[in-house]
């Protein structure tokens, strides 16, 4: 059924997305919530740069990665002159690639769930004598779990997915840098559909099962908040 | 002790200009038409919008002046806004308790019991935000600002989102609200009718100004304001309970210009009550009237006529030393030979007791 390698991209893959779901949450929440409530002007540049990732293809993302942080690139020159091995095909290389490609998908629902909370119910907590601090972690967190939900499930999810950006800047090291996603290809390469399907059957249920959860759940959350 | 206020802000089209002092006790109404910077005014002194260069002072407590900006969450503030914004993931206890979990000082002068006791919400506590009606959740959210004991008390319109019925509901709420606590409240309304029966003193804006501040009593008579140019001109008067009539069922109430009888009272011989007398019912004979079935009538000199339009004449009239409006016709002012200074009666056909 599933080879040795199979299990070891299955790993890596699971490894990947997780660390860079909890990436992406890290870094993203505070982007979002000043993404929702800065009246800076040149706002929309950042809310472009991050969309990119959307319409471009994978490979391009991961060509410039690739460019950026290997031996010979600004940051990878950087490492080697440090002493540090560069990023380029390690699985560190990989979590940065995947941080990029999977921003968009995390960081606009957050967006949008503070967006829709509001400034009332931090005022009113203000009134109250709730700090600054006080008031995210009291009221705007709790009140954007449909969006933290629906944020860790779809940054999850398009990690899982992940092939272009992947194959450019990780290479293909079976049992280092191999996921999912290319393993399949690498069946398919090789006239292994059996494999291929079994790994392509595996991901596609589990990409549903986490999909119908989110949905479940958020249309609980909305009937409740409402 | 007193809130005194200093600030200009001017944007263009968007220009504040107040410069204000007023007492710290009872309730305050800031009163004016839409844009006048009601709302503005409250969320300055709440800190909500930082006004650079405001200066204001609350009880001699400086929470604004120059560079000087103390944060919202350090003022001593309860504030209710038009909508009641409860917080939806906590139930209504978890949204009274959230103040109190963050008091510096643990001696609330109001405790948690009697306030839900004052605002009747006993039976909502283990409720969400979203299963009660809408005039339940205000009440909740005056009984959230109450709990903390703040120094201050801030309305911004808190019935203008709700229906005539559902007012009618929490308006004895906030009646009975400056009668057990001692906090001074700033309400901010634009309807007439609530400032009539809640406020004591009252600030008057205008497009961005102060253009009267004073008792509400003195204001509502004042000729040159357009509170006393409305259809629903109306005098407030100060009144004592001094007799129930059982007989008759009415009540005797005490001011300085005589006794009026309204109808009998709940309230107790010896309080304070507040009468209003709107300028429509109040009309004007030379001679006092013996054969008529008007009851208060009273011995008044004009002090000042104003036309209202063709048609119409405003009257201030002094009964007592108390001053009293009456509406009447033009043509009657002609017939009667009424002037400023002359003696009348003033027949007042009748009065309601507010409070």
């Amino acid at each position: 059924m599933f080879t040795a390698d199979d299990f070891s991209a299955l790993l890596i893959t699971l490894k990947l997305a997780t660390i860079s779901t909890l990436i992406l949450l890290l870094l993203g929440t505070p982007l979002a919530w000043w993404l929702a409530h800065s009246r800076w002007r040149f706002k929309f540049l950042i809310e472009a740069v991050i969309a990119l990732p959307l319409v471009l293809p994978p490979t391009v993302i991961g060509f410039y990665l690739l460019i950026t942080l290997g031996p010979n690139g600004p940051i990878g020159g950087m490492m080697s002159y440090l002493g540090l091995q560069p990023l380029a095909f390690t699985f560190s290389g990989l979590v940065i690639g995947s941080v990029f490609y999977s921003m968009p998908f995390v960081i606009q629902p957050l967006q949008n769930a503070f967006s829709t909370i509001g400034q009332r119910p931090l005022e009113v907590a203000a009134t109250l004598g709730a700090s600054p601090m006080d008031r995210f972690f009291s009221i705007a967190l709790p009140l954007a779990r449909p969006g933290f939900l629906t944020a860790t499930v779809l940054g999850f999810a398009h990690t899982l997915g992940e092939f272009g950006v992947v194959l450019m800047i990780g290479g293909n090291i079976p049992s280092n840098t191999q996921v999912l996603s290319i393993a399949i290809y690498d069946h398919v390469e090789a006239m292994e559909y059996t494999q291929a399907h079994w790994i392509s059957g595996a991901l596609l249920i589990f990409s549903f099962l986490l999909l119908i959860s989110v949905y479940a759940l958020n249309r609980r959350f909305s009937v409740q908040y409402k | 002790m007193t809130i005194d206020v200093k600030l200009a802000i001017n944007r263009g089209d968007f220009s504040l200009n107040f410069d204000f002092s007023i007492p710290s006790q009872g309730v305050t109404a800031i009163f004016g038409p839409s844009g006048c910077g009601k709302t503005s005014l409250l969320r300055m002194i709440a800190g909500l919008d930082h006004i650079p260069n405001a200066y204001l002072n609350i009880n001699g407590q400086c929470w604004q002046d120059g560079q000087y900006f103390l944060a919202p969450h350090k003022r001593s503030i309860g504030y209710v806004f038009q909508e009641p914004s409860l917080f939806s993931h906590l139930t209504i206890q978890q949204n009274l308790e959230y103040g109190l979990k963050r008091l510096k000082t643990k001696s609330s002068l109001i405790s948690l019991t009697s306030t839900i006791e004052l605002l009747a919400i006993g039976h909502l506590l283990t409720r969400k935000p979203q299963q009660l009606s809408g005039g339940e959740q205000q009440r909740v959210a005056i009984a959230r600002a109450l709990v903390t004991s703040p120094d201050i008390l801030l309305l911004d319109e808190p019935l203008a989102a709700l229906d005539h019925v559902l007012k009618e509901e929490i308006l004895p709420y906030l009646e009975s609200l400056q009668d057990t606590l001692d906090i001074p409240i700033l309400y901010v309304s634009h309807s007439r009718n609530e400032v009539a029966r809640l406020a004591d003193h009252l600030l008057l804006l205008k497009a961005g100004r102060i253009e009267a501040s004073g008792s509400v009593n003195q204001l509502f008579a004042r000729l040159d304001l357009d509170l006393a140019h409305d259809s629903a001109t109306e005098t407030l008067i100060s009144a004592v309970v001094v007799k129930h009539d059982d007989d008759f069922q009415l009540s005797h109430l005490h001011f300085s210009g005589g006794c009026f009888y309204v109808t009998r009272s709940p309230l107790a011989v010896g309080s304070h009550a507040r009468l209003q007398i709107f300028a429509r019912d109040v009309s004007i004979t030379l001679e006092k009237q013996s054969n008529t079935s008007i009851l208060n009538i009273f011995p008044a000199q004009i002090d000042k006529m104003v036309s209202e339009g063709n048609t119409q004449i405003t009257l201030r009239l002094i009964i007592g030393n108390i001053p009293v409006l009456a509406r009447i016709t033009r043509k009657s002012t002609h017939d009667l030979g009424l002037h400023q200074g002359k003696a009348v009666f003033a027949q007042i056909k009748s009065v309601a007791l507010l409070s």
